[in-house]
């Protein structure tokens, strides 16, 4: 019994790692209707950026701050010299591009702060409190701030005018183009917004899984999987589905050493768990293929 | 030079090798990659991709060989060091190494890194006859002289080390019942048969054993169910993320057992500081170098010239990377290897001078620790010493172990 | 897509089985190394033109070829090294093998589109490794330790080296397989699969069963990189877990989209620039550090990323397609 809530409630902390991660690249499927695969990478390098700054001696919050604005700006940057030129190129070019993307930032990573894996702070205070043991204060600090994440970009995009401009660029280009939205830059800033919420993303996750240009690596397909299953181009089913997919890993993994335990016959462990995770995420998508948030777009012919 | 028992196995060929050493007028021979001025020598590292963590052990060797070019090459040659990316992928090794033999013809190649990469360039190399020295895995395989005499290993192999930890197990920990966490692949796999082998009929004691994929994000969930084995020791077969992943998140549930880690993670700066100090005392590990952030080796003349020599020559590079340690000792070594074969640089003498190191003093080994090969012998460094993590560093303790491994 | 003219194509079937017999007359050129290297183009044209029968030619996209790939080497490995099979006839096993997986996974994926396909097969490129190390088949595929084989022998004494043989062995092999795609998709299925690309529901409505087409569409695409799988298992006499990690499915993405998508031609471009890209980059990582002298350690993996956006931001349509659009300027310039 203690061990299924201690897996559950290290689920639940890895979840709030995918869902982060996954919120960034529903940012960028909904202005731009690609999935960026260099979203992980990019998240590595800010988290490198607001290392350095407290390297230098700022406060963590400083350079959570700075680090996050540092990001914004880079991912706008980005959309303009990079991705504008391609803006008719077809989608698998663009694929390509991102993983070129992935690449550049990987290795700069490596050659400006190395491959040594470095430990990063967490900003929680470390007392134990009601769960200790279950689940530490870090983890917990994780789903309270992705939860405010997912919050604040339900304000902004309901109740701001740039929050509802960008969704009119995306839903509807030419229409929003004639209303007077400059739709180039809405594209811009989706790709900035993006940025800015994988930087959050990494600086949570270092604490945990420690700083190293490959950190994301592991991470970025599993936020894949979450924000599919939620349903792409929903914020509240990335978050969810990240959730979902990080508490249903330990459980395969739970249930395979039950079976171990009861029968003593090895059937899954840890080396299946995210292939028994996936099968299953799988199977959900072809039953609801928009995922469990994703509503069914229908299509004129 | 010392007459010991080994040398009396190499016989008449030692004789050799002491002539060859000092003797300036002998007849120069040469295979391909040497000649009058230059030593080719082929390396491949994974610089890019998962393992490129790895990539600080090849600009390291790079380094090195640049400084002895630098002070004016081996016996008067310099050292044309090739060093090629495999992005640990096999294939890749393949092609790479093949371009190295023969495409660039190097006279040998030299700490290639990776299990599953020298394994796929085992058999080929053999067949060519191109030495394959200083291999960096520590698998037991690479020391089979009968059947492959042109390849050799360099650190204590994974499996004798797993076996001094399970002997050590048994010995100090009392009713034990064992955890394992073992890495998923060739590496764990190694470690993990040594173990069992070293507990002998007591493999029941090991109460539980989970494994990881390195494309997993955490390892928090392994931990948790190795917890609930209650289990009062923890061997952690691990690469330095995860092993300090595994030590932290025991620490944060509660759970002390007797912790025995792998040499592979013992480096100070990037698995026990990040694993939190508070998390890894009485932690045991069996170590053979000189660990940088280990203040008690500060006043060491290897460690002064090593640290003189980084700031130097590979300025830029961390002081508290155990790799760059690591790169610059097997360095060493061919670098001796290379020295001894004086004019005679043909692939059989360099062979023949690698299985002729008779108690060699390596820099940076473990005092007591030294190199010695054999025609019989080829695993250079065969003894290791355990030690203790306490405050901020180890603290050697009990006698050097050597183990002859099979 | 541009056709590619047949005189030429005689010119340049003539001069690759020429090129081993010109081995004597420019030894150094025509190394065995380079025959090597140019046998592993062979197999990764062969890969990467799977690839582009599936998403090229069908539309159905895969970021997880590397799975048929692995699946076909294994599946060889195993006979050669079990069953003592001899390594010709591993090539139709692995491509019985792989069109059987391909066309299961195929099912599935028929609900799936575009991004959630895409997911489903970087799933798929993912766990073949893991479910290659599953406890219960560690005896068949040895585990994290892979496989360990043998080189193909020269058969009929004939005056031919293991590499030559090697190299003819990939070409023919490559020669059939093209032909065949080429005699597909030139066929009325072939016309169906790129109507189900074009326009799913007005093919859908006029009669073509879209269902039927897309599976066995996607077995036919797994196993031609099966095959390249299984001969890459003799090329290289090794196979192991780690040789089929996620870049590999994603280099034959870029082999495919740099060649150009939907061209039988831009396949054996993405074959080639598959190998030398690895190749080249490093060549000019060297040469910034070592000739131009610059203190930053730009490496390879970063030439690597700059050389792809450079190849895409002047070639979105991949190399054919853009070559193609360069000659038609010129010839009207």
């Amino acid at each position: 019994m203690e061990q299924l809530l201690e897996q559950l409630a290290s689920g639940l902390a890895n979840g709030a790692i995918y869902a982060c991660v996954a919120l960034a690249l529903v940012m960028i499927y909904v202005s731009t209707d690609h999935l960026n695969f260099a979203q992980g990478e990019m998240a590595m390098f800010s988290t490198y950026i607001s290392w350095q700054l407290m390297n230098w001696g700022l406060n963590f919050w400083v350079a959570f701050i700075l680090a996050v604005l540092a990001s914004f700006v880079l991912g706008v940057i980005i959309e303009r010299v990079i991705l504008r030129p391609l803006h008719n190129a077809p989608v698998l070019s663009v694929v390509v591009v991102f993983i070129g993307l992935l690449a550049i930032c990987n290795s700069m990573a490596g050659a400006i702060w190395s491959y040594l894996i470095k430990e990063f702070p967490s900003p929680f205070p470390k007392s134990t409190f009601g769960f200790a043991g279950v689940i530490g204060p870090h983890q917990l600090g994780v789903v309270v701030v992705t939860l405010v994440v997912l919050g604040l970009l339900f304000l902004f995009f309901r109740y701001t005018p740039l929050g509802l401009a960008m969704r009119a660029a995306a839903q509807n280009p030419q229409m929003a183009r004639l209303v007077g939205v400059r739709v180039d830059w809405m594209l811009a800033l989706g790709w900035g917004l993006a940025a800015a919420i994988g930087a959050v993303a990494g600086i949570m996750v270092a604490h945990i899984v420690y700083l190293d240009p490959n950190m994301m690596s592991g991470i970025l397909l599993y936020a894949f999987a979450a924000a599919l299953v939620g349903g792409i181009g929903n914020p509240g089913g990335a978050v969810v589905g990240g959730f979902i997919v990080g508490v249903l890993e330990n459980m395969v993994a739970y249930v395979g050493n039950m079976i171990e335990k009861t029968t003593g016959v090895y059937i899954i462990g840890n080396g299946e768990k995210l292939t028994v995770a996936l099968i299953i995420v799988i199977f959900v998508l072809t039953v609801k293929p928009a995922g469990i948030f994703g509503r069914v777009v229908v299509k004129r012919v | 030079m010392k007459t010991s028992r080994r040398t009396f196995v190499a016989g008449a060929s030692a004789a050799a090798v002491l002539s060859g050493n000092r003797v300036a007028f002998a007849q120069k021979k040469y295979s391909d990659g040497a000649s009058d001025t230059e030593i080719k020598i082929g390396h491949t590292n994974p610089y890019s991709g998962p393992a490129s963590s790895y990539g600080v052990i090849g600009k390291t060797i790079q380094a090195y060989w640049k400084s002895v070019n630098e002070q004016g090459g081996i016996n008067g040659r310099k050292v044309n060091f090739i060093s090629l990316d495999d992005g640990y992928s096999p294939p890749k090794t393949v092609e790479c190494i093949r371009q190295l033999v023969e495409q660039d013809k190097v006279l040998c190649t030299f700490n290639t890194l990776g299990t599953p990469c020298n394994t796929a360039i085992h058999k080929y190399m053999n067949q060519k006859k191109v030495p394959m020295l200083f291999v960096a895995t520590g698998a037991s395989k690479w020391g089979d002289p009968k059947n492959f005499p042109w390849t050799m290993g360099f650190q204590p192999d994974y499996h004798t080390e797993g076996v001094i930890y399970a002997k050590h197990l048994l010995a100090n920990v009392k009713n034990p019942k064992i955890a394992v966490l073992m890495q998923n692949d060739d590496f764990g796999k190694d470690y993990w048969n040594g173990f069992k082998e070293g507990l002998g009929k007591d493999a029941d004691k090991v109460t539980k054993h989970v494994t990881y994929e390195t494309t997993d994000p955490t390892v928090e969930s392994q931990v948790i169910q190795l917890k609930d084995s209650g289990a009062n020791a923890f061997f952690v077969i691990a690469i330095p993320k995860f092993a300090a992943q595994a030590m932290r998140k025991a620490g944060d549930i509660g759970w002390k057992p007797a912790i025995y880690l792998n040499n592979v993670s013992s480096s100070v700066a990037s698995a026990m500081k990040p694993a939190g100090f508070e998390n890894v005392q009485g932690v045991i590990t069996a170590l053979y170098l000189m660990d940088p952030t280990d203040k008690q080796f500060d006043s060491h003349p290897d460690m002064k010239s090593w640290v003189a020599w980084m700031g130097k020559y590979n300025a830029g590079a961390s002081l508290q990377d155990a790799s760059n340690v690591f790169a610059y000792s097997v360095s060493a070594l061919m670098h001796e290897t290379l020295k001894k074969c004086g004019d005679d640089l043909t692939r059989e003498n360099l062979m023949h001078q690698a299985a002729n190191h008779h108690n060699f003093k390596l820099p940076l080994l473990l005092p007591g620790i030294t190199v010695s090969t054999s025609p019989t012998d080829f695993y250079p460094i065969q003894a290791v010493q355990l030690s203790r993590f306490k405050g901020e560093t180890w603290e050697l303790f009990g006698d050097i172990m050597h183990a002859e491994s099979s | 897509m541009p056709a590619f003219p047949k005189k030429w194509l005689w010119v340049v079937l003539i001069l690759a089985f020429g090129l081993p017999l010109l081995g004597p007359v420019f030894p150094d050129v025509i190394s065995n190394y380079r025959l090597f290297l140019v046998s592993t183009m062979i197999i990764a044209a062969i890969a990467v033109l799977g690839l582009n029968l599936l998403t090229g030619f069908n539309g159905q996209i895969s970021l997880g070829h590397g799975a048929f790939y692995a699946v076909g080497a294994y599946t060889a490995a195993i006979l050669m090294d079990k069953l003592n099979v001899p390594y010709y006839a591993t090539l139709p096993a692995a491509a019985v093998v792989c069109f059987v997986v391909g066309y299961l996974f195929g099912q599935p994926a028929l609900k799936l589109e575009g991004h959630y396909l895409a997911l489903a097969t970087f799933a798929l490129a993912l766990s073949v490794p893991q479910i290659l190390k599953y406890k219960w088949l560690e005896d068949l595929t040895g585990g994290v330790q892979g496989i360990v084989l043998n080189k193909p022998e020269v058969p009929f004494d004939l005056p031919l080296n293991e590499d030559q043989w090697l190299y003819y062995y990939c070409l023919v092999t490559m020669v059939v397989l093209f032909w065949a795609a080429n005699n597909m998709l030139n066929s009325r299925s072939g016309r169906a699969m790129m109507a189900i690309r074009d326009h799913y529901m007005a093919a859908d409505t006029m009669g073509i069963n879209t269902a039927r087409y897309k599976t066995v569409t996607f077995g036919i695409s797994a196993a031609y990189t099966g095959i390249a799988g299984a001969l890459s298992a003799s090329a290289i006499a090794f196979v192991a877990p780690d040789s089929f990690n996620i870049f590999l499915s994603i280099k034959f993405l870029i082999g495919l989209v740099v060649g150009g998508v939907g061209s039988l031609v831009g396949s054996v471009v993405g074959g080639i620039f598959y190998v030398l890209v690895d190749n080249s980059a490093q060549a000019i990582s060297t040469y910034i550090k070592n000739d131009l002298g610059l203190q930053f350690d730009l490496s390879a993996y970063t030439i690597f990323g700059l050389l792809l956006i450079i190849l895409m931001y002047l070639m979105p349509q991949g190399i054919v397609g853009g070559v193609y659009i360069l000659v038609r300027r010129l010839r009207r310039g």
